[in-house]
């Protein structure tokens, strides 16, 4: 009986002809772009946060307890000895301590505010390609060697080789003035890394500051901290504290759920449009076939089974819109997939990590969601306008006159 | 709301801890002898700066200035009045543009409130913001803030001799003898007649040449010689500088102990 029902509500749904591949079409439109729109924030997801890690903060990093990256005024005291800790890790290059100082910097005559960051030129935890800080160091020159990204390249109108003024201030507060010159110039997703940062051996810095031996913070290997000697964010000691992955990841994280909140209202509305598509339907369907309805109940099948038969009718709509979202969608996705989607430039100038381009990432998990998603809203919407069946009498129905 | 501008609060503050601290060496409330002596030789940079003390220092000073700020693509002036007892005291209240008028700035003892109209706000301007380089301009706060003597943080010594602005001058150089200073090593031409000086210059510890400040219009006012216009440029930029030029001023003035309080500002 439940596969008469079944294939009543197909038969039907064919006979209503172009309604149905209408209705049809638009659900599998928005079940698409319901698709692509996660897509894309999984994939952007994915992409900052890999590449936040590959240059910025590792696996984990130790800071020293006042340091706030998005407060440059802390650096002043945000600084200590690091003593022994992680010696061999740091020597064996699978943990990197930073020292950031704030500095001025005067490429052609223009005043800038930099961040000067001392950086062991040998290290291999982050993708900064540090060893252009030795191979860059120009005998009897005594300008210091630093990297730079693009970003800052491009708005100090910098180039490889040029040179500039750079000053900063000691420990004691007291002026100081050297040249740099540009040993490398690097390209990164991650902006963070880059902008307003001048890249430069870590030991020429402590020279510069008389702050010999002291770091900022320490990133970490997956190496380090897998090996568990640390726990979840918090301090290690009255001058450090660790803070793990989530906590690094946070303004990724905070950013993508509002992406996802504003993504999701977009798609609400598209696949509201669609489902208010088959609600007319459903609503016309009822009054039309009114006859039909009387003949089921006359025949004996309960109210229920008929409002069945009219709320599968409807949910079917979403099962045929999700395989045709699926015979044109997949390729078009995949085709996205492949070429990924080109960000418009300055994108990164929101602070986040954003490739030029974004590849989606569609996930088995996420394509199920959200044909239940679409599957269950269908559903609900079919079903409202046939609860009307069950208030009818079969007699009244029989001869068109609705209740 | 009117967003508080530290770059011209600093300038025009500047001026008035400039004029109170340039040579700043022992503080006397007595004007000094008036009467143009030729510097010997033999004296010690410490003596010269205390006879530039005497020849500029006063009890205090009020004086009317304008402040032009030469931007890359504009230029500002700023109107502003001010009140100063020796370089640890001032007071300052802008007259125009009507954008800034009646805002009002206090310094004591090494601590700065800023007193913004529109928003009927005092806000002390203090810790780190004091150690920035202020925006864009050639100014930082420590400039104005740094109140010790000359004499107490440098060793100072004759030298050379040259000619500034057609005038005989003796160039003393001055090396920070304590660490927590701006500036390690700074260098001043002082006109070997009148006791002022003409130029001043700030280093860095690595010898870089980081500021100039170039004082002229030379005056005498209230039997003192006085300099009434002063370019202060941050040499590793390209421009012309910031400009301070004196309208007027009045030494030995009376000025109510009141002004220089927290209670003036409003």
């Amino acid at each position: 009986m439940e596969w008469l029902s079944i294939k009543l509500a197909f038969r039907n749904l064919m006979g209503s002809g172009k309604r149905t591949w209408l209705n049809v079409t638009v659900l599998s439109i928005a079940f698409v772009v319901i698709v692509f729109y996660n897509g894309l924030l999984d994939g952007w997801n994915l992409q900052a946060k890999r590449d936040t890690k590959a240059w910025e903060t590792g696996s984990g990093r130790i800071d020293h307890v006042l340091y706030d990256q998005f407060d440059p005024l802390s650096l002043v005291d945000a600084h200590a000895p690091l003593g022994d800790m992680l010696k061999a890790e740091i020597e064996s290059g699978s943990a990197v301590a930073v020292l950031a100082v704030q500095a001025s910097a005067y490429p052609n005559g223009r005043m800038v505010n930099v961040l000067l960051k001392g950086i062991d030129p040998e290290q291999k935890t982050l993708s900064l390609p540090t060893a252009a800080l030795d191979s860059g160091r120009v005998e009897g020159d005594p300008a210091i060697p630093v990297i730079v990204g693009d970003r800052t390249a491009k708005s100090a109108k910098l180039k490889e080789g040029d040179v500039m003024i750079v000053r900063w201030r000691d420990v004691n507060g007291t002026f100081d003035a050297r040249e740099v010159r540009i040993a490398g110039i690097f390209k990164t997703t991650v902006p963070t890394v880059d902008g307003g940062q001048l890249w430069m051996p870590l030991e020429d810095l402590r020279e510069m500051t008389s702050l010999y031996g002291e770091a900022t913070y320490i990133v970490l290997s997956d190496e380090v901290v897998a090996s568990g000697d640390f726990g979840s964010t918090g301090a290690l000691s009255d001058e450090w504290r660790y803070m793990d992955e989530d906590a690094l990841m946070k303004e990724i994280d905070d950013i993508i759920k509002t992406k996802r909140a504003s993504s999701m209202i977009m798609s609400m509305l598209l696949l509201g449009i669609a489902l208010l598509a088959i609600f007319d339907t459903q609503i016309l369907s009822i009054f039309r076939r009114q006859k039909e309805i009387g003949t089921y109940i006359a025949l004996g099948m309960t109210r229920l089974r008929v409002v069945g038969i009219f709320t599968i009718e409807g949910t079917v709509h979403s099962i045929l819109a999700i395989l045709l979202g699926l015979i044109w969608g997949m390729p078009l996705l995949k085709l996205i997939q492949h070429v990924g989607l080109p960000m418009p430039a300055g994108t990164d100038q929101v602070g986040l990590a954003i490739a030029d381009k974004i590849v989606p990432a569609y996930s088995a998990g996420m394509i199920m969601a959200s044909v239940v998603l679409v599957i269950v809203t269908s559903f609900i919407v079919s079903y409202i306008p046939a609860r009307k069946i069950s208030k009818m009498k079969p007699t009244e129905a029989l001869r068109g006159k609705l209740l | 709301m009117k967003i508080y501008k530290p770059a011209i609060i600093t300038a025009i503050l500047l001026l008035g801890s400039l004029l109170g601290s340039l040579p700043a060496s022992a503080r006397s409330s007595q004007p000094a002898a008036r009467q143009p002596a030729i510097i010997q030789p033999d004296q010690s940079g410490e003596a010269i700066l205390r006879k530039v003390d005497q020849n500029i220092s006063s009890k205090n000073r009020v004086f009317e200035s304008t402040m032009i700020i030469h931007g890359r693509r504009s230029t500002r002036s700023i109107t502003s009045k001010s009140w100063s007892e020796g370089d640890k005291k001032s007071f300052s209240e802008y007259l125009t543009p009507a954008a800034e008028a009646g805002t009002k700035m206090l310094k004591l003892e090494g601590q700065l409130w800023i007193y913004t109209p529109s928003a009927d706000r005092t806000i002390q301007i203090s810790g780190h913001m004091l150690r920035q380089s202020v925006m864009g301009s050639d100014l930082s706060y420590e400039d104005m803030m740094d109140d010790r003597k000359l004499t107490d943080i440098y060793d100072s010594k004759v030298i050379g001799k040259d000619t500034l602005g057609g005038r005989d001058v003796l160039v003393l150089e001055l090396t920070a003898r304590v660490t927590d200073v701006a500036y390690h090593r700074q260098k001043m031409w002082i006109d070997a007649e009148r006791f002022v000086p003409l130029r001043q210059e700030m280093y860095a510890k690595s010898g870089q040449l980081l500021k100039r400040m170039d004082l002229s219009d030379v005056e005498r006012i209230q039997g003192r010689w006085f300099p009434k216009t002063m370019v202060y440029k941050d040499m590793l930029k390209e421009g012309k500088g910031t400009e301070f030029r004196i309208t007027k001023i009045q030494f030995d003035a009376a000025i109510p102990e009141h002004v220089f309080s927290k209670a003036s500002l409003r």
